[in-house]
Order: structure tokens, then sequence, then C-alpha cells
């Protein structure tokens, strides 16, 4: 910086700025500004998609270069079985970290770095910003999930396609590879919320890994009946549900009503989010 | 105009702000004063509805915050606190908030060039200096082209190039006629700025006048002295019914703090005994009449002056 700028405003006080009253559609235009001139954004979109594919790319290739070693039989019986659910599990698996890591970051970093207080003195009914901000970040990730979702699929059945054939055509591969877009995108939103309620990156983190990854595996453990009830039900149990083309005996819930327990768990969560978004003290 | 009605915040079962009241007219630059943690910052906060008071309200050309549409356009707030993403350069900080209000990006243009930043509006804003970031800031209060400003402790940390600036931004934007609260814990820089002060401790309102006012009323009025002969002064000083604090020698001269004798009575004395002066200087000052106003109302202070200057804050919180 140089100069001293000169102090007299562009306008006099009774002549306010133009162009009034943006709306809705103003604060989308703003969330998308937000998102795309931040790099950790891009970086864990880029991120997602390396290791979606990559990872896909990865384990079809030595499950197709070991298909006749030891021990694989009991293995080709399940990718025969459910091939969608197989091509894209690793993927998903491990892509679906970067994009709760980013549903966390879009508000936690608003409040790391105070931005959250510009946000709400633009915007101080609150609500508004988290609406725009869900609806922005659900169809960016709708747009790069379903995109990654479908090039997963289309390198996974290219690389297995001497002993698995699978093509979008047969019955259930398509609502698989699209619903596991409309999974991640979904868990985004879930992510949203915890990170919305929390508010600070590490505990908004720690807590939707916990949901997604530790929580099966614990209810995993419950004895009888009721642990796999309540297993069926989390969130990331039921939403995966979708990505299978195959339903086993204990599958307790149909692909859509998975999909649909985890899309109620995340309206829930982000109704909380929103509550204490109003009430709270920014 | 801003009305403050009645503002109290407690936290932890500790008011911050105290059944706040007063009122920012336009077209002067109101200072409010108060030492740190007196509640400014909270005070500013609720009127911006970032906070929600426990009792009472403040309203902004009559109606709250939250109810104002685009508020942008009618209010422009400087805090204390960063609230830029230092991943983020300045001009899509600017524009973001301006989506959010239906201005146009040639205003982006127009603040970035106001505040002197048009070079670095691409930079990462976590690169910014301190001094840059206020520039920003201002920027920002700025961009919708605001009848009414709030800006807290805009010149904490700001190199003296900084602080004349943001001065003159303050007076030039009150004589336009607009509404200028900017708070500041430094009494000086309050004298030199404000035309009227609102002065708060601990959360409660201890003046509210005209800058003069405030410096006029102040009773603690002091005179700094140095003298070679510092004994036999201070003895003379204070059979006269001057309260006199020793302060540290040097070069020979022994410095005297005096209250009670005004300095045309100190001089009278030296003269009669035939005693050196080097200095004799007159402290009465803002700096003075806040220490005064606020001296019971310090959140840290030193202990054993809070009961009488307790009194006195209820005196001054009925003017």
């Amino acid at each position: 910086m140089t100069a001293t700028a000169p102090v007299t405003p562009a306008r006099g006080p009774a002549d306010p700025a133009p162009g009034r009253h943006a709306g809705f559609p103003g604060l989308l235009r703003a969330e998308w500004t937000k998102i795309r001139s931040v790099r950790s954004t891009v970086w864990t979109l880029v991120i997602f998609v390396v290791v979606c594919i990559g990872f896909t790319a990865l384990i079809a290739w030595l499950t197709e270069s070991n298909w006749f070693g030891p021990r694989a039989a009991a293995r080709n019986v399940r990718v025969l079985s459910d091939p969608v659910g197989f091509i894209l599990g690793t993927g998903i698996g491990l892509g679906q970290l970067a994009i709760a890591v980013l549903g966390v970051l879009i508000i936690t970093s608003e409040y790391s770095t105070g931005v959250i207080r510009a946000s709400l003195l633009a915007v101080p009914r609150r609500l508004p910003v988290l609406a725009a901000k869900a609806v922005v970040f659900a169809v960016l990730l709708l747009v790069v999930t379903e995109i990654v979702a479908f090039c997963s699929f289309f390198v996974g059945s290219a690389i297995l396609h001497a002993h698995v054939p699978v093509a979008l055509g047969d019955p259930g591969v398509t609502r698989a590879v699209i619903g596991a877009g409309l999974y991640l995108t979904v868990l985004g939103l879930l992510a949203l919320a915890i990170g919305t309620m929390i508010r600070h990156t590490a505990g908004s983190i720690s807590t939707i890994i916990g949901i997604v990854f530790v929580l099966p595996i614990l209810t995993g453990l419950l004895p009888g009946s009721w642990g796999a009830h309540i297993n069926a039900y989390l969130p990331e149990q039921a939403g995966t549900l979708i990505t299978h083309t195959h339903q086993t005996a204990d599958d307790l819930l149909s692909p859509w009503q998975g999909f649909g327990v985890l899309c109620i768990w995340t309206v829930l969560a982000l109704a909380v989010a929103a509550y204490l978004l109003e009430h709270r003290d920014a | 105009m801003i009305e403050a009605q009645d503002l109290t915040k407690v936290y932890d079962g500790k008011a911050a702000v105290d059944h706040l009241s007063f009122t920012v007219e336009p077209g002067r630059v109101t200072g409010f004063l108060g030492p740190n943690g007196a509640g400014k910052s909270t005070t500013m906060r609720m009127i911006l509805g970032l906070d929600r008071p426990q009792s009472g309200f403040a309203l902004i050309n009559g109606r709250r915050y939250r109810d104002l549409r685009d508020p942008l356009h009618t209010v422009g707030a400087l805090l204390e606190a960063k609230s830029v993403h230092p991943g983020r350069s300045a001009r899509n900080h600017l524009l973001f908030l301006a989506q959010t209000q239906g201005i146009p990006a040639s205003r982006v243009e127009e603040v970035l060039t106001l505040v002197g930043l048009q070079e670095v509006a691409d930079k990462r804003a976590g690169g910014f200096s301190l001094g840059m970031s206020q520039r920003l800031g201002v920027a920002v209060a700025m961009l919708g082209n605001p009848e009414i400003l709030l800006l807290d402790e805009p010149v904490n940390g700001l190199d003296p190039e900084g602080v004349l600036w943001i001065r003159n931004l303050m007076k030039s934007l009150a004589a336009e006629g607009r509404t200028v609260l900017v708070s500041s814990h430094l009494m000086n820089e309050m004298a030199v700025t404000a035309d009227h002060l609102i002065v708060i401790g601990r959360g409660r309102l201890i003046t509210e006048a005209s800058t003069e006012d405030v410096i006029a009323r102040s009773t603690d009025k002091s005179v700094r002295v140095r003298t070679p002969d510092a004994d036999r002064l201070a003895e003379m000083i204070t059979a006269a019914g001057g309260k006199v604090t020793r302060g540290g020698a040097e070069n020979g001269a022994g410095l005297l703090t005096v209250t009670g004798l005004e300095s045309p009575r100190i001089g009278e004395l030296a003269a009669s005994a035939s005693v050196v002066l080097y200095e004799l200087t007159p402290l009465a000052s803002l700096e003075g009449a806040f220490m005064e106003l606020t001296s019971g109302s310090v959140e840290f202070g030193a202990a054993g002056t809070a009961s009488a200057a307790a009194a006195r804050a209820e005196e001054g919180s009925t003017p």
C-alpha cells in the first residue's frame, strides 16, 4: 500500500448504491462465490475425484489380476452377485471422507475466520444463509459426485469386464450408480448440518467420521436383533444401500427406503442446525 | 440514527452490558469510549443483531437490525475482530457481500479504490498487514454506501498514516450527514476525532456529552512539575493543600505530579521560595477526565478505588 486514498466516498448518503433487494438468487450467487474463491474447496474436490476413481481402478485391477488366485472363489461370488456395489464401494468408502470434510469446512471455516459475522451482517435473518449454502453445495456435489460415480463405474467395469459382465442397462445398475452420487450429496449436507451445530472444524470432522465409520462398527457389536435394527437405520448403513444392486437376506430396508432414512437424518440435522444458527450469538 | 434502549447482556451471570441506553445522532462522530472489557464490542454486536440482548433493544432509524432488508445499504460495520477468510482475495470477499445485497460489481471496484487496495485486490487476504486488513474492513463497511457506520476500535494497531486516514474518513463521513459511532479505549484519539462522547464502564453508561464538556468537567486536573529542588517544593505544595506524587529523578531534576493546585499557584509558590522550575505542565485532558470517569469501572483495575468510583458512576448515569 502506498499513497493515501481519497477519503470522500463515491456517493453521498442520500444516494445509496443501486440494485437493492438481491433476494435469494443473490444469496445463491454469493455462496457460489464463497465456495469457488477458496482453494481448500477446490483441492478437497480434486482429492475426492482422484481417490474415488483411483481406488476404484486399483481394486478392480487387483481383483481382475487375482481372479483365479487362492481363496478368490468366495470373493468372486460376492463380486458377481453385486458388481456395482463392489466396483463403487471402495471409492465411495474412502471418497466420502473428503465429502464429509468439505461439508464441515464450508461452514466451520466461516466460524474460524470470522466470515460468519460478515455473512450474518449481510443477512441478519440468518436462515437464508444456511439455505443458500445448502442449495449451492448440494448442486455442486450432485454434479461432481454423479460424474465421479459414472466414471468410476465405467473404469471399474471396463477393467473387470472379462469376468464380470455388467452394463448400465442391467437391472438396478443405473439406480445404483446414480444412487452413489445421491448418497454422497446427502452425506455432504449432513456434514454441513453437523458443522453448523458444532462450529469447530476438528470437533465437527470427528463427529461426522464417528457417525459414518465408527458407529456402524459399534452397533455391529451389539448382541441380538436390536443391534442389527439400530445398525440398519444408521445414516451410512441405510444410505449406502442404494449403491448396491443385490439385496441380501439381512437387509431390513430396500435401497430407496435406506436412502429415505439417510434423508430423514439429514433433514433433522439441518433443522437442529437452523434452530441453533437462529438462536445462538454469532 | 441509532437508539439503544435498556440493553443488557449477561455472560456467566455477570453483566457485560448493564441496562445501557443512549442515542447516536447523525452528522457528527460519536465516540464510544470505555476501558477494555467495558462492553463496547458487545453493545455494538447487539446493535448489529449478532448477539441477542437479555433485555432491551437497539433500533437503527427506528427499526431493529434484523428487520432491515439488505442491511448493508443502511449500516456499515467494521468490527474489531477480523472477518475475512485468509485464503480469499479482498475482491472476492467484497464481491460475495455485494451479491447478497444486489450491489453491482462496479461498486466493489469503487470501494477498493476508496481504501487504496486496488493493487492487492486479488491477493489472498491472509497476507495482508493489519493496516491493509483495516482498510478492507472499511471497504466492507462502505460497500452499500450506508448512512450509518459502526467502527469498533478502527485505529487499533495502525501506523500513524493509517490513524490519520481513518480519522479524516470518519470526519468527512459525519460531515456528509452520516451517523458515525466509533469505539475506542484511547481517550486522546477520541479527543481529536469525536464530537460527542458516550462513556461506559462495566457495561453501564457513565456519561453522554459533547467531547468539550467531558474534558471541561474533569476535576482531576493534574500538573507535571520538574525541578532540581523537588523535596522543598513538594513540602510547600503539600502545605498549600496540594497532593504530590513523586516520580523518578532525571538529570538532577525530580518529577512531581500535583493535583489539587493549579499551575499558576504552583508557579507562584516556586517563585516565592526561589525554586527553579524546569517544567510546569498542566495535564488537564480527556485522558484525565476519562481516567476519573472510569476509575471505578476498569475491569481489572487496582482494588480500593471501586466503591468510591461506583458511586460516581451512579451519579454519572443520570446526567
